[in-house]
């Protein structure tokens, strides 16, 4: 079979779909669409006759998808996520990687390989981009959250920058709390009182 | 004691009350076990996660295992329902262009008589009705199906679509979809949202219908009997403690936390205590025991009610029934349950299964300290499953 591959890849940042995308076709030959997520996802799937879906597993649309495993019309083509024989590991590291693959029946594991591996490699990436994006903005609220503590602090007791950290820093401590944490309760309790 | 860490995933809503509460009011430490409760995105990843070893048991709906076991869906690896987590607790539901419709024909939505909620629906109705409902293999499915087919609704062109519950609302507005079968606290996020009203709560249907098990891996369940029978125990001990009406805001103000359901305790209320809004109208509906989590015989898992199950996917799907429960029943591990829950409070019924449907009013059987009541099972149209003669 030298039929090309058509893949789906489920998708909404534009950006992570063309990275996915990108290294999907440079990997092999294959035809790749590119589906936001929306209602009516598995028919909009469908329409393509998809040799392989890929989509996030954290993605909550994921459940739409399930309906291609019970597809039973003479046209539909049965879809299902591979976990038998030859495939069995690679389904594991695409759980651990963050993708979930819907294959077609009859898929050989030889075919499915290169584009499996590709997928897993770069949904590997992006989750890795998005964790450490989630960390840096958290990280951003907590320093704002701090100032504002501090400067309440500050103004209510006298007390200088340095001093006013040190005070959120010692209670933190005696209450086995995070500063930032103690931070937090002190600017809503002071929103509540003013 | 020291205690040993348990991943377990489930999907935030308010029946994953006895996981979530076991380990907020110490429960699971009380039997030695610390549970890293994991919120899933999604039913498909709650399954993946279990069926792949990235957590050890988890919050699932009923027919999930069930149908894995008779070779349906993405995913085959065995898994064992080792106790019923909760029974009923769903809720079926109106957009707001059927509920005009319904309400031209002076429909009084009394949110409790299934017969006359789908002839009205059945009056209204022009040409077809979608479904929303969360998962394939759900009860939510199944009470739907049966429903539509004792009612005479099915001679309607029905259909059910897939539609996560919190999208649920975004697809009523569409058109998508024109009509829903979800959980608590969703129903009543749609209500609150001004997408929709409450038809009817699940039991409406079904009084005692399986909703969501605690299930493991079937392997799982062999190798580890020791961590299987501290778990039981200490969901079995959360439920008890939810079943008490003083319990009830406590629970409600648990599950409300960002970390868990993310929605207001007033909303979860509505479910713990049976008292609903149904419509943007402020329509006020009681019912009894909307869900339950432990009284009777509430976390037994019957084999019946596996078979049931069976019985009803095979039908849909062109199956053999007798196959399908064979394979199916077997799934609904009444032995497990019984051999790690002798030695507790719990009182354990003579037999693993029963005729489903045949329980009209509380009624006390053997047991293995006497006496047990087993709470009402019927179905709306009265009928009885008896496994043995359904095919």
């Amino acid at each position: 079979m030298n039929l090309k591959l058509t893949i789906v890849v489920v998708e909404e940042d534009r950006d992570r779909a063309v990275a996915i995308v990108d290294a999907l076709t440079q990997s092999g030959d294959c035809e790749v669409f590119v589906i936001g997520t929306t209602i009516g996802l598995a028919r909009k799937i469908a329409a393509h006759a998809p040799d392989v879906v890929l989509i996030d597993i954290d993605n909550p649309t994921r459940d739409m998808l399930e309906e291609l495993t019970l597809a039973s019309g003479p046209l539909e083509r049965p879809v299902a996520m591979f976990v038998s024989g030859a495939a069995g590991s690679l389904a594991r590291a695409a759980v651990e990687a963050g993708v979930s693959a819907y294959v077609v029946d009859g898929l050989t594991p030889e075919r499915l390989k290169p584009v499996m591996d590709t997928a897993i490699a770069r949904f590997q990436m992006v989750r890795q981009m998005r964790n450490e994006l989630a960390e840096t903005r958290r990280a951003l609220e907590e320093r704002k959250v701090i100032d504002r503590a501090k400067g309440l602090l500050m103004k209510a007791k006298g007390l200088d920058e340095v001093q006013a950290y040190a005070l959120l820093r010692k209670a933190a401590m005696d209450q086995g709390r995070r500063v930032a944490d103690v931070a937090e309760a002190l600017v809503t309790a002071s929103g509540l009182l003013s | 004691m020291k205690t040993v860490t348990l991943p377990v995933a489930y999907m935030p809503l308010v029946d994953a009350a006895p996981l979530i509460i076991a380990q907020e009011m110490g429960f699971a430490e009380a039997e030695g076990l610390a549970l890293d409760l994991i919120a899933a995105p999604s039913w498909s990843s709650v399954r993946d996660m279990l069926a792949f070893g990235r957590v050890d048991a988890a919050h699932l709906l009923s027919p999930v295992p069930v149908a894995m076991a008779m070779g349906l869906g993405g995913v085959t690896t065995p898994l064992s329902a080792v106790s019923v987590m909760s029974v009923n607790g769903d809720v079926i539901g109106v957009g707001r262009e059927l509920e005009q419709r319904l309400r031209d024909i002076g429909y009084g939505f009394d949110f409790a008589d299934a017969l006359k909620a789908a002839q009205a629906l059945a009056q209204v109705t022009k040409d077809t009705l979608v479904f929303g409902a969360p998962f394939p293999f759900s009860m939510h499915v199944e009470l739907l199906r049966y429903w539509f087919e004792r009612s005479g609704l099915s001679e309607k062109q029905i259909k059910i679509r897939t539609i996560p519950p919190p999208l649920m609302a975004e697809a009523l507005s569409t058109g998508e979809v024109d009509a829903f079968c979800v959980g608590e606290p969703w129903g009543s996020v749609a209500v609150d949202q001004g997408a929709g009203a409450l038809l009817l709560p699940g039991t409406a249907i079904w009084r005692f219908a399986p909703e969501k098990v605690l299930s493991v891996r079937q392997d799982w369940a062999e190798t580890e009997p020791e961590k299987l029978g501290h778990l039981i125990r200490a969901v079995w001990k959360a439920g008890q403690w939810l079943s008490l009406p003083k319990s009830k805001t406590t629970a409600a103000e648990i599950l409300s936390r960002p970390s868990y359901l993310d929605v207001s305790s007033e909303l979860i209320d509505r479910a713990l205590s049976g008292h609903f809004t149904i419509s943007s109208r402020a329509e006020q509906r009681t019912v009894d025991d909307f869900i339950g989590f432990h009284a009777g015989t509430t976390n037994f898992p019957w084999r019946s009610q596996a078979k049931w199950i069976a019985h009803r996917l095979s039908l849909e799907n062109g199956l053999s029934s007798s196959e399908a429960q064979r394979l199916g029943g077997a799934v609904f591990r009444s032995d497990l349950y019984r051999k790690h829950m002798i030695g507790t409070d719990a009182d354990l019924p003579g037999a693993s299964e029963k005729l489903e449907g045949s329980i009209l009013h509380i009624t006390a059987v053997a047991s293995q300290k006497g006496e047990l009541s087993l709470p009402p099972d019927t179905f709306f149209d009265g009928q009885i499953f008896d496994p043995d003669e359904a095919h």
